[in-house]
């Protein structure tokens, strides 16, 4: 997240040998070592997507075994659109719900690392990141049993009737959400805690002595001040968690199905790919368009 | 050393005084202000002087509300302000670090304290403060893109826009360079004079408390050893840390026996001194007979001591040319090194290194300060800045 200009020093070196002439090696150094990386891009990414671009516009009525031809079927999308909407719009209010969840909890939770926690610090930063040490399946398969009917989570709601005697969780869109928000956690909380851990106390004081209240010393200054890693937070939470399709497959059922989980079975099941390339194109650009109106309206120059 | 106050506290303190009675603050088993009693009147600019850990910062923030005192009272006229929250105090800080908001401009930064009082039109006011600190086209920029001298001047004209009853100032110059620092003291001055407020001015920097103050306390761990006008401090001085810290002096280690008359006759390494009994701290056992070194005189043989004048013998063993002036040590008979200031004012000439010397000074400039038994002479040696070498 920092930029750390380091300073070379030569000290004990020799002096340095005298400059290539110009238009020699040293000026294609940077494009060689952007090779590596670009190919690999190219040819994972940017293939891909085109090749998926193009299946996206394949004619509907084909199929693996007679073959597919490319038609400019501009009318998968709105086929897909008609045939799974609801999935689409679920992913984008569980991811939503999902993050507001996150912030309530991580930000609070950055603010004590970074702020108040001293010499605990390091090892609360462990503690976030923990989880991420097993798989996301078996944190998720995890939760499963936390959540299962006769597990203790439920019995307790049940004891205080938070839950009717039939009530559950797992299965439901409350287990969907509360999956999302505890899998995508650490990736809010991680950029919040490098933002807030640079936040400089004295600026604080210095609100407080210019009759800011508390409320309005976050609001005027701690806030302001996080935003950028408020702003990655955010965008590394909500990008993932709308894709995301193992948490409704595991602790929901095909009525909390969200967008992944049918693109998944367009590929994998049905095996109807210019269906799920075009679901896949439609979530790509849904989730543009949202970034780009929250970048436009947290208004950092920095990003956009 | 308690309960001293700049004025006299004989009447009921008027509306906006500001003092502080009996003020403690502990830090764990660590006194870092010990019950202080201070009155600080209004509109007036008074310095809190000493080195690092003296007390003095801690202080300032009990004041403004960022440390809360283990003990005492921080009286604002009548209403004690000692458990208010910082910001429903009508007191505002210039930091040490400025401690401008990055994210705002300065036209934000300075309009911060009226906005959160829910003052709507700022304009005209940020305006002319802005004028007032000489940065009137700043307005839009950023912090970050103003120098030093430019951010202090933000961070003064941020506080004094809300016309606080105390401005507190923790060492705001410390971070300019001199010459900076020169023009921001006579401008600090300036405009403490032109708005009236008390301003409430830590430093450790002792020609900065004298040039700029109408009053200077110098603090020595946790409390204050000497209050008074600089000059008054400067001439008679009331501790041996005072009058090293303020200057420097030669204190000789004398013993007294009592006052004789108008004077108050001593006793030091075998000689025999005499100071008039005003300028006499104590008047008897052990004492330190202070001369400040400018007031200490070189001339080469003991008949051409003025009259009145007392003295001792010695050997020049350094003299630093510093332009203004020359510094000389003498090294006394008993093995004690005494600095003399000669004016280069081109009367009478310089003495060499190795020169027999009579070191002589008049009575009525010396003083006589209470000496720990058993404490041997204290004598500061040559510093890089005299005090009143450029004044």
């Amino acid at each position: 997240m920092t930029a750390l200009a380091h300073v070379p020093t030569s000290t004990g070196q020799p002096a340095p040998p005298p400059p290539p002439p110009r238009g020699g090696r040293h000026r294609l150094l940077p494009y060689l070592l952007l090779l590596p990386g670009a190919a690999w891009l190219l040819l994972f990414f940017a293939v891909p997507l085109f090749q998926l671009a193009a299946a996206s516009l394949y004619d509907p009525a084909g199929s693996l075994s007679t073959g597919y031809a490319l038609t400019w079927a501009f009318g998968n999308y709105p086929d897909a659109v008609q045939a799974y909407w609801p999935q689409l719009g679920r992913s984008f209010l569980y991811a939503g719900i999902a993050l507001v969840l996150g912030l309530l909890m991580g930000y609070p939770l950055a603010y004590a690392i970074a702020q108040k926690a001293g010499r605990w610090k390091n090892l609360l930063l462990v503690c976030v990141v923990a989880p991420m040490f097993t798989s996301f399946l078996v944190r998720t398969l995890a939760w499963k049993t936390i959540l299962s009917d006769n597990g203790w989570l439920v019995g307790l709601l049940r004891d205080v009737h938070l839950l009717g005697p039939d009530g559950r969780l797992l299965a439901t869109p409350v287990a969907v959400v509360l999956g999302l928000t505890y899998n995508f956690l650490p990736f809010l909380v991680l950029p919040l805690y490098a933002s807030l851990e640079r936040l400089d106390y004295r600026l604080l004081e210095a609100a407080g002595d210019l009759y800011a209240s508390p409320v309005q010393t976050f609001r005027r200054v701690t806030l302001p001040l996080s935003m950028p890693g408020l702003i990655a937070g955010t965008l590394l939470f909500f990008i993932p968690a709308t894709g995301d399709y193992i948490n409704a497959e595991l602790l929901g059922t095909p009525n909390e199905y969200m967008i992944g989980n049918v693109i998944d079975s367009a590929f994998l099941v049905r095996l109807d790919y210019p269906q799920g390339a075009a679901l896949s194109f439609l979530l790509m650009a849904a989730i543009l368009a949202v970034v780009f109106v929250y970048l436009r309206r947290a208004g950092t120059e920095e990003v956009l | 050393m308690t309960g001293m106050s700049a004025k006299t506290t004989g009447h009921d303190a008027p509306a906006g005084d500001l003092r502080l009675v009996n003020l403690t603050k502990r830090f764990g088993i660590f006194t870092a202000v010990d019950d202080l009693g201070l009155t600080i009147p209004q509109g007036s600019f008074f310095a809190l002087l000493g080195a690092s850990g003296c007390g003095k910062t801690t202080t300032l923030r009990m004041i403004a509300g960022l440390e809360q005192p283990t003990s005492g009272q921080v009286l604002l006229g009548d209403r004690d302000i000692a458990r208010l929250r910082p910001y429903k105090r009508p007191v505002n800080t210039v930091f040490q670090s400025y401690a401008l908001f990055p994210h705002l401009d300065i036209f934000d930064n300075v309009a911060f304290g009226l906005r959160r009082r829910g003052i709507r039109s700022v304009d005209a006011e940020v305006n002319r403060m802005l004028a007032l600190v000489q940065l009137a086209d700043f307005g839009h920029r950023r912090p970050a893109q103003l120098s030093g001298g430019q951010q202090q001047r933000v961070a003064l004209a941020r506080a004094l826009i809300n016309r606080p009853q105390v401005l507190l100032l923790d060492e705001p110059l410390g971070a300019l360079d001199l010459k900076l620092r020169r023009q921001m003291q006579i401008e600090l001055k300036r405009i403490q004079t032109e708005v009236g407020i008390t301003f409430v001015h830590v430093t450790h920097d002792q020609e900065e408390a004298m040039t700029m103050a109408d009053t200077v306390a110098v603090m020595n761990a946790g409390r204050i050893e000497q209050l008074g006008a600089p000059a008054d401090i400067y001439e008679y001085p009331a501790t041996a840390f005072v009058a090293n810290f303020l200057g420097q002096s030669n204190l000789l280690a004398a013993e007294a026996a009592g006052p004789a008359g108008s004077d108050v006759p001593v006793t030091a390494h075998g000689a025999r001194y005499s100071v008039p009994a005003g300028r006499a701290r104590v008047a008897s056992g052990p004492v330190y007979l202070g001369v400040r070194p400018e007031k200490l005189h070189l001339v080469d043989a003991a008949d051409r001591v003025p009259a009145g004048h007392q003295y001792v013998t010695g050997v020049v063993t350094d003299a630093s040319y510093v332009g203004v002036s020359t510094q000389y040590l003498v090294r006394t008979g008993w093995g004690s090194e005494l600095t003399a200031f000669a004016a280069n004012s081109g009367l009478g000439g310089r003495v060499p290194v190795g020169a027999s010397v009579v070191a002589h000074w008049d009575p009525r400039h010396a003083f006589l300060l209470p000496r720990p038994p058993g404490a041997d002479d204290a004598t500061a040696g040559l510093l890089d800045e005299p005090v009143g070498a450029s004044s």
